[in-house]
């Protein structure tokens, strides 16, 4: 029996290896599908939607979903598109994202969606909450204005014996991931570094080093997201 | 019946003014004020963000000079990561930031004097305002237009390869720069196809000098005389008195030339200056602490740097500053409109400038950031095309900024600008029945000569409109006209 099954995105043949979501295989196939919340070595939880693709008229999460074969997925449609471009306004309006004085800018996986959808205003209204900066650890800040709660630098980034660094605090609309304060203190160099690189927007930030990256030269300048995909 | 002109909004001036002038019984002018009626907020909402956004952040107050802030705040930063201030840089990162900072001054004096300034030259002040204009100017006189528009893209392509990009760049961070001069930029803009290279700007820098000298020498009495007093001046010099717009220390001059402030270093700029708040205006009254209010205001800009410093250290400018000196025997010149002709001596500095520094292989090292022990304060003083610009932070333990003060260039003329306004309407309006478009356009000219751009200085956007009304002396409206 073979290990590989045949579907399709937009009417493009796919070949996949059983048991693979339709998030993998599309980017083996070189189809672009946006992520957020997804990051490699991690289990997927579909959290941030922006992955959602349709599936015999249902919407369903990408990174999560198995393929099946014969499967007809829609993913760069004019209906997913704007269900993208909504989802990437409204996390843009929960927040304050002022990109040019932001030390991600180029390196922002938001921004670049935000480019890739044209996302020129966002429909709906800022919700203006009153968030911090919380800078009292010795190497990272956590700007909570920034934050997408996409859940990566709780699941990525942990000690020797496995304790995580960030954490959920509170509920509902107040909701914030928070760095442990104690365990701040001792982060390495190289973790903290992966913490702010592993993060998707600029809310995880290594403190005092800032632009030494020039503009033009940084990864989305470079490449649009999704470019180095499609190319393959 | 005595009334009150305003003028609102003023026009070719960027952001939104505002002047009011007050005429008595006898339609001579009383009072006039320059009213800042916008308000911006930066030295406010960068408190709390981290250190190192604020040479990104603050220079959002600006799109004509934006480097001027963004260096400005990044040499205030320079002294809070330990890095020094003035000469403690790598020499890459210090000479990077001058060849920024000269592009900055080249394009920008240009804007000012080619798309802002020249119309009033080319077709007078009573010209047909439909002619007024930098269109007119390319219809009147081709070649000065082109040299005006490619001048100012010049300066912007040097402004491309230091700071990342054309407007609000990147290049200068705490303690250094982040990135050189590649061989191949410094080709670009050395040796760059007619007329883009270095050589052809310090041609055309000449050129547009002997425009401004030819006007002169037709119109003496009118750019003499216009809107012209006496005051002090201020402006940074470097430690040995020479003309340098990137270090070095405050020194401030009165009327006969006499230094009122000397050798002082800009770390200690709050001993010396104060502001003060009037309640008609959201642009602060700079001024020397130690003559008070009355007497301690004081110009700044092109015209207060050529009055306060020794020499030029380049030798065009130099030669043209001799002649600029000579005009007025020595003694501090008072003239509005010479604001113009200062201005274009900077602009040949500039040039020279940039081509010195581009011939310099110190831009092509690597060794771009320094760094030392942390402190809590620090203050960057530049001299920005409009004049002196002083950015002040202060952060906590956590790096991020508790506070902000800017005392931008515009300010700093507030007062200045006010007196250039009082005198013009007095000269234009004194004992005139009605008010002429003319009348207004020359209340602009002087607001003109200092500041093509009022916004940052408030901490506006868009173009700046102008609205004159006519009051009498309790203040009701007679009439109000705008353009």
């Amino acid at each position: 029996m073979s290990d590989t099954c045949k579907f399709k995105i937009d009417g493009k043949e796919i070949i996949a290896k059983k048991g693979q979501t339709i998030l993998e295989a599309a980017k083996e196939n070189g189809v672009f599908i946006p992520t957020l919340c997804n990051f490699t070595g991690v289990k997927p939880k579909g959290s941030c939607r922006i992955c959602s693709v349709k599936i015999n008229d249902r919407f369903m999460t990408s990174c999560t979903t198995p393929v099946a074969a014969g499967m007809e997925v829609e993913s760069n449609t004019e209906e997913i598109s704007d269900l993208r471009k909504s989802i990437i306004e409204l996390l843009f309006v929960s927040g304050n994202h002022f990109c040019p004085s932001c030390e991600k800018s180029g390196n922002c996986e938001l921004q670049a969606l935000g480019y890739r959808y044209q996302m020129m205003v966002p429909r709906f209204p800022y919700s203006f909450d009153k968030k911090n900066v919380v800078a009292t650890g010795p190497k990272l800040l956590k700007d909570q204005d920034r934050c997408i709660k996409c859940q990566r630098c709780m699941k990525t980034i942990k000690d020797d014996e496995g304790k995580r660094y960030y954490a959920f605090k509170n509920r509902g609309r107040d909701l914030e991931v928070v760095m442990d304060e104690e365990m701040s203190k001792t982060i390495t160099d190289e973790l903290a570094k992966e913490a702010m690189e592993n993060c998707p927007v600029g809310s995880i930030i290594y403190k005092g080093v800032g632009f030494s990256e020039p503009i033009g030269t940084r990864k989305y300048d470079k490449q649009p997201i999704g470019s180095l995909i499609e190319t393959n | 019946m005595s009334k009150k002109i305003t003028i609102e909004p003023v026009t070719r001036v960027e952001g939104h003014g505002k002047v009011t002038i007050q005429i008595d019984d006898f339609g001579n002018v009383t009072d006039s004020r320059l009213h800042i009626v916008e308000f911006r907020g930066f030295e406010r909402f960068v408190q709390g963000r981290p250190y190192w956004e604020a040479p990104v952040l603050v220079q959002r107050l600006c799109g004509i000079c934006p480097v001027s802030h963004h260096i400005a705040a990044a040499k205030a930063l320079d002294v809070i990561v330990g890095a020094g201030t003035g000469h403690g840089l790598t020499a890459v990162g210090e000479k990077m930031r001058r060849l920024m900072h000269y592009g900055q001054f080249f394009q920008s004096h240009v804007l000012h004097f080619f798309h802002l300034s020249s119309p009033d030259f080319l077709f007078g002040i009573d010209g047909d305002p439909a002619l007024r204009n930098i269109i007119g100017v390319i219809q009147e006189n081709r070649d000065l237009a082109v040299q005006g528009v490619m001048m100012r893209k010049y300066g912007q392509e040097v402004i491309f390869h230091t700071a990342g990009k054309k407007i609000h760049g990147t290049g200068a961070i705490p303690g250094g720069i982040n990135k050189n001069l590649s061989l191949e930029e410094k080709e670009i803009l050395l040796n760059g196809a007619d007329p883009m290279n270095a050589d052809k700007m310090v041609e055309w820098s000449l050129g547009a000098l002997e425009f401004f000298k030819g006007y002169h020498a037709h119109n003496k009495d009118m750019v003499d005389t216009f809107a012209a007093y006496p005051s002090n001046h201020l402006s940074m010099v470097r430690e040995d008195g020479a003309f340098d717009i990137y270090h070095g220390v405050l020194r401030a001059v009165d009327n006969d030339g006499k230094r009122i402030l000397d050798d002082v270093d800009y770390q200690d700029y709050d001993k010396y200056i104060e502001e003060e708040v009037r309640s008609w205006s959201y642009m602060k009254f700079p001024y020397l602490k130690h003559l008070g209010k009355e007497k301690g205001w004081y110009r700044v800009g092109p015209l207060s740097r050529l009055n306060t410093c020794d020499f030029i250290p380049t030798p065009l400018a130099q030669k043209e500053f001799e002649l600029f000196k000579a005009y007025t025997n020595g003694k501090p010149n008072g003239m509005t409109l010479h604001y113009h002709w200062a201005r274009l001596i900077e602009v040949l500095h500039s040039a020279e400038m940039i081509r010195e520094l581009l011939n310099d292989s110190d831009l092509q090292n690597d060794d771009l950031v320094v760094t030392g022990e942390k402190c809590k304060k620090g203050v960057g003083v530049i001299e920005a095309p409009r004049g002196t610009l002083f950015h002040h932070y202060e952060v906590d333990d956590d790096d991020r900024i508790t506070l902000a003060n800017l005392i931008v260039s515009t300010t700093n003329n507030n007062q200045p600008m006010n007196t250039a306004v009082n005198l013009t309407a007095k000269a234009f309006m004194n004992g005139k029945a009605e008010i002429t478009e003319p009348m207004m356009n020359a209340v602009e000219v002087a607001i003109r000569a200092y500041d093509p751009c009022l916004s940052c200085a408030t901490h506006a956007l868009g173009q700046m409109p102008l609205e004159m009304t006519i009051v009498n002396k309790n203040n009701v409206i007679l009439d109000r006209k705008t353009k």
